[in-house]
């Protein structure tokens, strides 16, 4: 693995355009800035095709034979399946608004980062090949053959976009290049072309329900770790249950929770929130993962892992279902979910059964996001809070791509942390809400082996941390996404040490004053409450 | 030099027009016959463009959310950025195809000293192209008195207001100013800025001198050399009437002018012009975000392989049994 540059380095970055236009210009696959291939193993649990040994690296990608004819083909079904993709191929007039919008053009430079040319990838083939004017004026019509080089070029820059949706805040015409990228990855997963990091999770959760490959036994010890600290912590011993029939709410959420802090906190703030209020809901082992790696392989790939939410739904008996803190999870669930496996009609309209509040919005996909849940509940005075316990901390918040524009949820949180917390500051206005920067490692990008693509892509989100953090003290950076919870914590290290980074439920539970609690001396970290130190010296 | 083939080939098609009509003396073949082939290649080819992007569904409600969304009834919903209904989805449309609210957005990206990013106001794209896009349609309404026996009284209204400013005879139009000026700027922009001029194909020059080379013919021929508009109207309005005849007297700037018209309209429909069309179909804008509330339907959804409950039950029976789990068969 290469050596990752200091942040010092890593920060200048070189705006001018090479000299030979794009086109001429092939592709230099760099270390650092991609992920390992898929391993045979992964793509034939799930049968995809050409499953084999291969490294980015190589000169030979295996491909198969006819590997040209079936991108084409690919390209050609696309295209009458989905508007989109149709349409962002013919309408985009290369006005440039997108280029400075993305968070990896920002942080590397490299032109074919701009959206517009990561799209111009793909259209020049599209020309090409289904365009007359392409046909006959070849490149002066913008058109080009399709080569391996062209092949290369697609697989390295579709892995250097997180599906993010900023270049479509600012497109005129709406033109989405996280439709581009993930079309693009659909044709590549066509030729085995996928990245380890997405296939391993794949299977994974096709398997064994989640993306970490947490098998059932291993859940429920994972979540006894965390209710063994729940009670040394506030004395309270919480019983949650697994896979039960009958019960009202089934809860899912990103494996991500189960497994690694900051994760594992956020996940302690479920936990307590639900017992505190006497939830009647249930842990799925089977349905155990909110995350959809498979949307970032193929349209039916995350059809095929999202259908088990429902079908346990459906199976447990439950009224509706309760979805944790989660980005693209919520990207997957708002917009897709209903769509590829409902109707759900064997289940409810979701009640809030402590509020009575019914919540409209999702009257037919019979989901709700936990940071509306809890939002609702604290206007309606159903918890009792201490914000002064979170008072160590300085909070901003970061909104995570998909929520903030796949969905839309900008206040609930906000809500729900400025009741929790008394330190609350916004980072500047354009690095947030609809126009927040990604982590710069979601989509499955969030590897150990493209450090040097993450923290370059993550460089815009770090830098208005560092603002806040520099001007307000920031200390500490909230957010409703398992995989920013990952992602975010060495994006910090690197480039604004002294930031820590945490879930909005984590901060719920810290203030949350339980029922027959003991006086709590430190918060979910185990890191003393503020003000204990000072009394304990007093007694 | 992509700029330059680009204009070199607008300038070669002022020389067909003046050669075909000075020289060769075609004024029927560019008077008549020509406009009719742009038009009708344009109506054809925009249809079957617009028919085309029609015959693909919208599979799944994507509409990009630039603001708060509708969830409980005291978060105060983003109605415009986050329509949930027709009435939102109809005001953002019509911001965006107005007002272009979407590029009123744009920020310039600045990396300064000490690795600091900052975000400053760039609003001369949006105001140029807002301008282009208004003055163009202003003066195509104008060149409507060209097209209808009296002139009605809504052009009349638009020319007067046009040219308020009451500056020079004939009177100044203040669109044919602006849309000069805004062309200019957009191409001074293309090739001024680095990333910009690096992802220009030819298609983004052409139609750019294209347009300048109608507005600056258009405006030599109001304001310089006049040319004879009792016969140009009789020319248009035998155009539309379906009985084509040439008057005499139409200087051969006219035909320039017509003919690069002509080139704009059949060259449209084959080109990143039909954003004109294409902006009304875009799922990011024109979709109300309510696939939570309504089941959205995509009409190729089809069934897929699922890993069941029983298979991976399975897998784990002993596992689960051990760790206290139900199952379904013990």
């Amino acid at each position: 693995m290469a050596k990752l540059p200091k942040p010092e380095e890593l920060s200048k970055i070189d705006l001018t355009p090479p000299k030979t236009g794009w086109m001429d210009t092939p592709v230099v696959i760099k270390e650092g800035m991609f992920c390992h291939g898929a391993k045979p193993k992964s793509l034939e649990i799930v049968g995809f095709p050409n499953p084999r040994d291969w490294r980015p690296m190589d000169a030979d990608w295996k491909l198969p034979e006819n590997w040209k004819d079936i991108l084409i083909k690919g390209i050609a079904e696309r295209l009458e399946k989905y508007r989109s993709f149709r349409l962002f191929m013919d309408i985009c007039v290369r006005c440039g608004a997108c280029a400075d919008k993305c968070h990896f053009f920002i942080g590397t430079g490299d032109p074919k980062n701009m959206p517009v040319l990561r799209a111009e990838l793909i259209r020049s083939i599209y020309r090409k090949e289904f365009t007359l004017a392409g046909k006959l004026f070849g490149k002066m019509a913008g058109a080009r053959e399709l080569t391996l080089d062209v092949l290369k070029e697609w697989w390295y820059y579709f892995f250097q976009c997180t599906e993010c949706r900023r270049c479509s805040v600012f497109c005129p015409y709406g033109i989405d290049q996280a439709e581009i990228t993930m079309i693009g990855r659909e044709l590549l997963n066509l030729l085995g072309l996928n990245i380890e990091w997405i296939a391993g999770p794949v299977s994974n959760c096709y398997m064994k329900g989640n993306h970490l490959g947490l098998e059932p036994h291993t859940i429920i010890g994972n979540l006894e770790y965390m209710l063994d600290d729940i009670e040394t912590i506030t004395g309270k011993k919480i019983k949650p249950t697994f896979n039960r029939k009958g019960a009202e709410i089934l809860f899912v959420t990103p494996s991500g929770d189960l497994f690694a802090d900051p994760g594992t906190y956020t996940c302690m703030g479920y936990l307590m929130l639900f017992e505190e209020l006497g939830l009647d809901y249930t842990w799925s082992t089977y349905a155990s993962e909110g995350g959809n790696f498979g949307f970032f392989t193929s349209n039916e790939m995350g059809k095929r892992l999202n259908s088990k939410i429902y079908a346990e739904a459906k199976r447990l008996g439950v009224k509706w279902i309760l979805g944790g803190e989660c980005g693209h999870m919520w990207r997957v669930l708002a917009q897709y979910m209903d769509t590829w496996n409902g109707p759900a009609d064997f289940l409810e309209v979701p009640k809030s059964p402590i509020t009575g509040t019914v919540f409209e919005n999702a009257k037919s996909m019979k989901m709700v996001h936990v940071a509306e849940f809890t939002a609702d509940l604290i206007k309606n005075n159903k918890l009792k809070l201490d914000p002064k316990r979170n008072d160590h901390l300085k909070v901003t918040w970061h909104d995570s791509c998909n929520v903030a524009r796949g969905m839309g949820m900008l206040e609930e949180p906000r809500y729900v942390l400025k009741s929790v917390v008394n330190n609350f500051v916004e980072m500047p206005e354009d690095t947030i809400r609809e126009k927040t920067f990604c982590c710069g490692s979601g989509t499955g990008l969030n590897a150990s082996e493209d450090m040097d693509l993450r923290m370059k892509g993550g460089f815009p989100r770090a830098n208005a941390v560092k603002f806040v953090h520099e001007h307000y003290g920031v200390n500490m950076l909230a957010n409703v996404c398992a995989i920013d919870r990952a992602t975010l914590k060495p994006l910090m290290d690197y480039w604004v040490p002294g930031v820590n980074v945490c879930g909005l439920h984590e901060l719920v539970a810290n203030a949350m004053i339980m029922k027959g609690e003991k006086e709590r001396t430190t918060d979910l970290r185990g890191e003393p409450l503020p003000g204990v130190e000072a009394k304990e010296e007093q007694a | 030099m992509k700029a330059l083939f680009s204009f070199i080939v607008v300038l070669l098609l002022v020389l067909v027009a003046y050669a075909g009509v000075a020289v060769a003396n075609q004024h029927f073949l560019f008077g008549v016959i020509i406009p009719y082939a742009a038009v009708a290649t344009f109506l054809i080819f925009m249809i079957y463009r617009i028919l085309k992007w029609g015959s693909s569904p919208v599979p799944f409600r994507i509409p990009t959310t630039c603001g708060q969304q509708k969830s409980l009834p005291w978060i105060k919903q983003s109605k415009l950025e986050n329509p949930s209904g027709l009435l939102g989805v109809a005001g953002r449309m019509a911001l965006e195809v107005l007002f272009f609210r979407s590029l009123f957005r744009n920020l310039k990206t600045q990396l300064n000293d000490g690795a600091r990013l900052t975000y400053g106001e760039a609003k001369w794209l949006w105001a140029a192209g807002l301008a282009f896009h208004w003055s163009f349609f202003w003066i195509l309404v104008r060149h409507l008195r060209f097209f209808t026996e009296t002139v009605p009284v809504p052009i009349q209204f638009v020319e007067s207001l046009d040219s308020f400013l009451q500056i020079g005879t004939p009177l100044l139009y203040m669109t044919d100013v602006i849309l000069l000026a805004a062309v200019a700027y957009l191409f001074v922009r293309r090739i001024g800025i680095p990333q910009v001029r690096y992802i220009s194909l030819i298609a983004d020059y052409f139609p750019l001198f294209l347009i300048m080379a109608i507005g600056t013919t258009g405006v030599l021929m109001r304001y310089i050399y006049k040319t004879d508009i009792v016969s140009v109207k009789m020319l248009t309005m035998s155009l539309v009437s379906f009985s084509p005849a040439i008057p005499k007297g139409i200087g051969v700037l006219f035909y320039i002018h017509l003919f690069l018209l002509c080139i704009l309209f059949a060259y449209f429909p084959f080109s990143k012009l039909v954003h004109m069309a294409g902006v009304f179909m875009s799922p990011t804008r024109n979709l109300a975000n309510t696939s939570r509330e309504k089941r959205h339907i995509n009409p190729w959804n089809y069934p897929v392989h699922v890993h069941t409950h029983d298979e991976y039950e399975n897998d784990f029976r002993d596992k689960m049994k051990g760790a206290g789990l139900p199952v379904e068969k013990e």
